[in-house]
């Protein structure tokens, strides 16, 4: 057996154990999540974000009843440009390098978003640049 | 995650609820809607600069693209289509949701919800709920846009077995969201949007055009909801929080619209008056009860005489697009003295606030334009209403006659000024499809005819 075969033996040898670390670890991060699935009874997030969600929509209730009815229209248009906030998780499927489904999906998405985007804050500033005062 | 990165996002919902507060007064409006719209830019931002968006070209070209078109449709649409524009905006947000859901579907790993074929069940469940309301806001609004657009018919659609047919597709949607946390099938997921897409399209039809601020204000709502439901997806407080503020917002609009017609959200999903009142209000004749008609010089006489005016507008004045001869016609009574307000209901009009952006637009300053609440005990020490193209917002059958289907809707109490002017085009009945018995008081007067055209013909008159 010469050097250059148990060289590259070697070298097969050491991808193979990164390969191994890399599965387990996968495994870890598996095991990991389902113990926390099992021990919360959902995904850990769940708990959090419905804290989350709570508290924000007694943000949003009081906020809105503070909006003058005269405003009505402009809260619409301004609530409507903000839903689309939505564009981060298109951000996030349109990111990847190469070509693929989600990609495909996640650029419509990003599309679809800036129209509402854009067209949603200026179509608000137009409204509320027509609100004047009396001379 | 990073904290920096959520702590940016936590600026940005921040920042989203102040362009919201903003709108408290049309003072401070402006500011806050550039506050919402610098909380957009940090959200892009930051998720842009995330280590796993690598590949910059295809979102740019998505940005450029769609902001292109949506800047140029908001610098181009007339103020009196914005209804239609924010319904058409709604279904954007509801297709982009069902986009994101999908996209988080077919590469769980990006999101890190699991691997392909092996989602996590949770964020199943929400991303289903997601993309389901998603696709109801997507059909629904364009059904919406349509109605308001008159593309079709703004006639309530209706036809037997309608509610069993929604409930069992509502029960089948249940189903296939449990097959697809059972299986993660591709399959159930896909049917779940079509099902959804349908649903969407069967609960706005069969509602008339009058109450479409309900509706928009309700898909208002669904599309924060949606965003909602996939922020639970991806785990995303940002989206969480935003969705959250636009639900409640749409909820608080679409019950403030209810309120104002004193029906009941499901009344108005579920169908109230509309088809059959009307035809019968058709075959009721006017009797031999007086109805006083009168001209423009008439009114322009009967006005320029007056100490006080207020203005009644209603969609009629949209639909005529009068707001600006009715501004002109103001301010040649107000050079004379005389004290001219408007008086606004809350669902005059096709969305919520409408006639206060048309008015706003023709130059009336907001100070001149009141709610129902700040002006209605003011009637009575008014020398003339001025009603147009308004009629079921001021029928006091809604405070005396119990068998009404109007009964208990809150009204401008027009019928307490010394004289009541009414421009309409006919005696027809509003859309509630009831008379208004205004019409035959001795105090009122009636102007037939096309709102601009009355208006203006009283503009001439009061020239000359």
């Amino acid at each position: 057996m010469d050097s250059t075969t148990i060289a590259a033996k070697a070298s097969a040898l050491s991808e193979a154990a990164t390969a191994l670390a890399g599965q387990a670890g996968t495994l870890s991060h598996e095991i990991t999540n389902f113990a926390n699935q099992t021990a919360m009874g959902g995904h850990p997030y769940f708990l959090t974000g419905l804290t989350v969600l709570v508290l924000a929509i007694f943000v949003g209730y009081h906020v809105v009843w503070s909006v003058t009815p005269a405003l009505h229209s402009p809260l619409m248009a301004v609530t409507n440009a903000i839903s689309s906030v939505i564009i981060v998780g298109a951000l996030v499927a349109a990111g990847p390098r190469g070509m693929g489904l989600s990609k495909i999906e996640g650029f419509i998405a990003v599309l679809l978003a800036s129209i509402n985007i854009f067209g949603g804050f200026i179509v608000t500033e137009r409204m509320l640049a027509m609100f004047r005062k009396k001379k | 995650m990073t904290p920096v990165s959520e702590i940016l996002y936590l600026i940005a919902a921040v920042l989203f609820i102040l362009s919201i507060k903003g709108l408290a007064h049309p003072k401070s409006a402006r500011r806050g809607n550039i506050l919402g719209a610098a909380g957009m830019m940090l959200a892009v931002l930051v998720t842009v600069f995330k280590p796993n968006v690598l590949s910059y070209s295809a979102i740019f070209t998505a940005m450029a693209i769609g902001g292109g078109i949506g800047a140029f449709i908001a610098l181009k649409i007339k103020m009196t289509a914005l209804p239609q524009l924010v319904a058409g905006f709604h279904s954007l947000v509801g297709l982009a949701a069902v986009f994101v859901a999908a996209a988080a579907f077919s590469s769980p790993t990006a999101y890190g919800i699991g691997i392909p074929g092996n989602i996590h069940v949770g964020s199943l469940i929400e991303m289903s709920l997601g993309t389901a309301i998603g696709a109801v806001t997507f059909t629904g609004s364009l059904v919406a846009f349509g109605k308001l657009q008159g593309l079709i018919g703004g006639k309530p659609l209706r036809f037997q077995g309608q509610h069993i047919l929604n409930l069992v597709l509502g029960i089948f949607l249940v189903g296939l969201i449990l097959w697809l946390c059972e299986s993660s099938s591709p399959v159930a997921f896909w049917l779940i949007n079509i099902l959804a897409l349908s649903l969407g399209i069967l609960l706005i039809l069969p509602i008339g055009g009058a109450d479409m601020p309900v509706v928009v204000s309700m898909l208002n709502s669904y599309s924060g909801w949606a965003a909602c439901g996939i922020g639970f997806t991806l785990e995303n407080n940002l989206l969480v929080v935003t969705g959250a503020l636009v639900g409640s917002s749409g909820a608080i609009l679409s019950y403030i619209m209810c309120k104002g017609m004193n029906r009941s959200l499901l009344n108005v999903i579920f169908g109230g008056f509309g088809a059959e009142a009307t035809a019968d209000a058709a075959d009721k004749d006017t009797g031999d009860r007086n109805v006083r008609t009168g001209s423009a010089d008439d009114a322009a006489f009967l006005m320029q005489n007056a100490s006080s005016v207020i203005i009644v507008p209603g969609y009629g004045m949209a639909v005529a697009q009068s707001q600006h001869a009715l501004r002109e016609m103001s301010d040649m009574l107000k050079n004379r003295g005389i004290k001219v307000r408007y008086a606004i209901h809350p669902v005059a009009g096709r969305m919520p606030g409408h006639m206060n952006v048309l008015l706003a637009e023709a130059n009336v300053p907001y100070d001149d334009v009141l709610e129902l609440d700040e002006i209605n005990r003011d009637f009575s020490q008014t020398d003339v209403a001025f009603v147009i193209g308004a009629n079921d917002i001021t029928n006091p059958a809604a405070k005396t006659d119990t068998s009404s289907p109007i009964y208990g809707m809150p009204i401008l109490e027009v019928e307490n000024a010394k004289t009541v002017l009414f421009v309409k085009r006919s005696m027809a009945a509003g859309y509630a499809g009831v008379d208004n018995e205004l019409f035959f008081r001795p105090n009122t007067m009636m102007l037939f005819g096309d709102a601009k055209k009355m208006v203006e013909d009283i503009l001439k008159a009061m020239e000359d």
